[in-house]
């Protein structure tokens, strides 16, 4: 079980992986995500479940290099097996046929975001989508996401790829050209934050998928609580998607942060092992 | 089975027991003192999350003690213990020297005895039900140091007995969840020969035996020597599985399964929602325990980090709290203090629970309740504001109501805050079954006699009925559970084969 089939980098920090998970790979559904631990002394931590294949009983799974975690997921090769994969965890997303949709991803928040672009779209939605990265090497999923676009707009910050801003620009743009319906973004918590101001300031209903730090992933622990609207939410079991308009960011960015230390020492440790 | 007062007369006459009975004179056996527990001096334990605080009896104590039991003519013992272990059985086997038949007695009727010696309140289960306890003034018999002495020694001798099975009766049934609830239905279950699968959502199986209690109470080891048992007997165990989620019910019901125990556990930790609850540095006790005790987070070695605070607020007065507070100490904290909002004799902790704390060190500030938090520019934690309290009028639980004194309030300086006020129950399997009646708390309802739950095919125990009780509670439902899902599915059975 869990066993790695392929895998292939988008990126040198950008990796996707397909996994033989029969069970998952049936009950899952756009949105949903699996905590993964590698090796009796990993942690637990979250990756979406980007795509999935019911006949072939697979699971596909991108993964930005971040720190330790995500480092000895991608050390891994094919043949080898995760040690412990669970899910599908989180409520699913809520597709629905609105009109047209505007969906924004950033960095690896496109791998989150392309079931989801594939689901609206195949309900029936004009869907345009924004993505955006540092610089070209950084910008994945083209091609798949762009099979379920009406439009595909792509930014980098530096301008080494498609058009040079912030993915705000980008889709400021398109508000500014149609009328939206419904958008939704996928991405640092930083670039969330600004999306949804700029939605807010449209009034265009937003949905946000956040990305909290989580040690079960099913509601036992409260490590992954957010405040929205005011009251606190746990993103493994409530969301992970939320009204983007609703939620606190600055505290999601404020506690993302918490274990920073912890996870730079952690992270030197690892790399004198290696 | 043990219960019955025909068979307990029985096994009392034997004639083993009647020579035992007749070797010392029951006022000679009143007249010994009840053992003391051998423990880690305080000043060393607090500097080991991993070493057990309570060192176990040894076996000339375990046998002066066990000649403290006067075999009981009429043993109340016995419905003190929600498992209904035979109790002057066993313990008469100690006396005996026949340890590891006393361990194979335990086993009759209770899956986790090394678990349940070290964990449960006997002074509120067995022990309050004592001879000794009801008729004289005299302390309880040690039963559940004994329990843990048998368990203990069986482990050690490496001449474990294995239980006595069934013949297969091929009948597939599923517990959701790997708690004690789970774990002892699934023994009796496999005794009775049924082919049970154990379905949990982590990647170990145990609930809160392994993510909750930490080392120094219940090492981890114990735990999986009596895992091993119940593999050994034939129950399969699944982890990373979220019953609903990872496969439905009916997924299930697909592959032949026919009756379901769900065990899932009060998982969902409360907060106080006060100003300033989600900085950072404030965990809920699940997820401060979850780190040390399933992650291993205190060790270096491990990748899953932790806050090692010096000044800990631990809030609350149960043995979560405790818990947490006694971690805390162990993990180098300056002070670690406990908040509570009554006074220490409402506390529902364990009284060994709180006594071990404060031989270690812990602060009590009881009569206090946390009002807000404050944090450092990167958000953590750093100070919080509390008030003092009152005892009122006693409220709905008996309890006397807590009540801010106008103008106590005061601030303290603290680094990590661990909130422990409760949990609530898992809402996993009930959101994915509207035909489940629940309470408004979220509880599963069941028949109190049998424990099933309005489905019919589907039981329930432990914390989800309980909302938050004690292992051996859930034990105990998890045993009533198992024969009345059997007596169920002999009947649906016998029924389909008359037609
Ligand atoms: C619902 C959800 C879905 C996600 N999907 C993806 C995905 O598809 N692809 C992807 O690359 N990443 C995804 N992430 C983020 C991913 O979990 C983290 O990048 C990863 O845990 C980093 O671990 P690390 O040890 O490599 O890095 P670290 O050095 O430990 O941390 C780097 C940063 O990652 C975050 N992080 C650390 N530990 C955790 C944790 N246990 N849980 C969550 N975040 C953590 C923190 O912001 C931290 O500062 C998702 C997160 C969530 C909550
Ligand atoms: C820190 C702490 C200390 C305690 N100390 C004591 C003590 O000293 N003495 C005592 O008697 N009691 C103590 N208790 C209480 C006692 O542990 C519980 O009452 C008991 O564990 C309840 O057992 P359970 O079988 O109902 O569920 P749990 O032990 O909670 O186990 C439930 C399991 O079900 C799993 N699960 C949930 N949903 C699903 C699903 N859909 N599919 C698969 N798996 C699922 C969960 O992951 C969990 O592992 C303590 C509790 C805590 C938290
Ligand atoms: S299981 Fe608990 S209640 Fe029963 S005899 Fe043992 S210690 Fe007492
Ligand atoms: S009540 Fe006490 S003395 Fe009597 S049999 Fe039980 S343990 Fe022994
Ligand atoms: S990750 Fe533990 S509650 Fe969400």
């Amino acid at each position: 079980m869990n066993e790695i089939l392929s895998k292939t980098y988008f990126s040198d920090k950008v990796v996707q992986l397909v996994v033989e998970n029969r069970l998952i790979a049936k009950s899952r559904k756009p949105g949903n995500f699996v905590m993964i631990r590698i090796g009796e002394d990993g942690e637990r931590f979250p990756l979406t479940i980007s795509d999935a294949d019911p006949v072939k009983g697979t699971i596909t799974l991108v993964v930005q290099i971040m720190g330790v975690s995500s480092s000895k997921l991608v050390a891994l090769e094919p043949g080898d097996s995760i040690t412990d994969l669970v899910g599908p965890l989180g409520k699913p997303t809520h597709i629905a046929r609105v009109g047209t949709l505007l969906a924004a991803g950033g960095g690896v928040g496109v791998a989150p975001l392309l079931p989801i672009v594939e689901a609206y779209k195949k309900a029936g939605n004009r869907v345009i989508t924004v993505i955006a990265a540092r610089n070209k090497d950084l910008i994945i999923l083209e091609d798949e996401i762009s099979k379920w676009s009406d439009e595909l707009i792509i930014m980098t910050d530096d301008g080494s790829y498609g058009r040079q801003g912030l993915v705000t620009a980008g889709m400021e743009e398109i508000i500014l050209r149609e009328k939206i319906d419904e958008c939704i973004v996928i991405g640092p918590a930083i670039m969330m934050k600004f999306a949804s101001i700029l939605t807010r300031k449209y009034a265009i209903p937003t949905q946000a998928s956040l990305n909290s730090i989580m040690v079960d992933g099913t509601g036992m622990c409260g490590a992954c609580r957010v405040s929205v609207g005011g009251k606190t939410k746990f993103t493994c079991v409530d969301g992970p998607e939320f009204d983007a308009h609703q939620v606190d960011f600055d505290e999601m960015l404020m506690r993302l942060g918490g274990y920073v230390q912890e996870e730079r020492k952690a992270a030197e440790i690892y790399s004198q092992k290696l | 089975m043990s219960l019955n007062p025909e068979h307990l007369k029985e096994e009392r006459s034997q004639l083993w027991r009647a020579e035992l009975r007749s070797k010392i004179k029951n006022k000679e056996r009143m007249f010994i003192p009840r053992v003391k527990m051998p423990e880690l001096a305080p000043a060393l334990r607090v500097k080991h999350q991993d070493k057990e605080v309570n060192m176990g009896l040894l076996l000339d104590q375990a046998l002066t003690e066990a000649s403290r039991c006067m075999d009981c003519v009429n043993p109340t013992c016995i419905e003190g213990c929600p498992v209904n272990i035979n109790i002057p059985k066993f313990i008469k086997y100690i006396e005996q020297g026949d340890i590891l038949q006393a361990a194979a007695t335990l086993k009759e009727t209770n899956a986790l005895p090394a678990v349940c010696g070290r964990v449960c309140p006997q002074e509120k289960q067995c022990e309050a039900r004592c001879f000794y306890v009801d008729k004289t003034d005299k302390p309880a018999v040690a039963i559940g140091h004994l329990e843990r002495f048998a368990a203990d020694y069986e482990r050690n001798s490496g001449k474990t007995n294995i239980p006595f099975t069934a013949k297969s009766n091929g009948i597939k049934v599923a517990t959701v969840g790997s708690g004690p609830a789970a774990l002892s239905f699934a023994g009796d279950m496999v005794k009775a020969g049924y082919d049970v699968t154990v379905f949990e959502a982590l990647h170990e199986i145990g609930g809160v035996l392994k993510y909750g209690i930490p080392e120094f109470r219940l090492p981890n080891s114990v735990v999986d020597f009596e895992l091993d048992i119940l593999k050994r007997m034939g129950v399969k165990f699944e982890t990373n599985y979220i019953v609903g989620r990872t496969a439905t019910f009916d997924d299930l019901r697909e592959e032949g399964y026919q009756g379901f125990f769900i065990a899932s556990g009060a998982g969902l930790p409360r907060f106080m929602e006060i100003p300033g609850e989600n900085y950072n540095g404030i965990l809920s006790s699940n997820e401060y325990l979850t780190r040390v005790n399933l992650m291993g987070a205190a060790s270096d070695a491990m990748d899953t980090p932790i806050f090692k605070g010096k000044y800990v607020a631990v809030i609350g007065g149960g043995n979560t709290a405790m818990d947490s507070v006694r971690t805390a100490l162990r993990l180098g904290a300056h002070r670690a203090m406990i908040i509570y909002r009554r006074s220490e004799a409402e506390m529902p902790a364990r009284i060994e629970e709180v006594k071990h704390a404060k031989e270690e060190g812990v602060e009590f500030m009881t009569l206090c309740n946390p009002l807000e938090y404050f944090a450092d520019e990167k958000g953590h934690v750093n100070g919080m504001r509390l008030n003092r309290m009152g005892l009122g009028e006693p409220d709905a639980s008996g309890r006397r109501r807590p009540m801010p004194i106008d103008g106590s309030e005061f601030e303290l300086d603290v680094d990590l805050v661990v909130v422990a006020v409760g949990v609530s129950p898992n809402p996993l399997v009930p959101s994915c079954l509207p035909d489940l009646k629940v309470t408004t708390w979220g509880t599963i309802v069941v028949d109190e006699d049998k424990m099933q739950s309005s489905i019919s095919e589907m039981f329930a125990g432990g914390d989800i009925v309980r909302g938050g009780a004690t292992v051996i509670l859930a034990m105990g439902d998890g045993r009533k559970a198992a024969e009345n899902m059997d007596l169920y599915l002999q009947n649906k059975l016998s029924s389909l084969t008359q037609k």
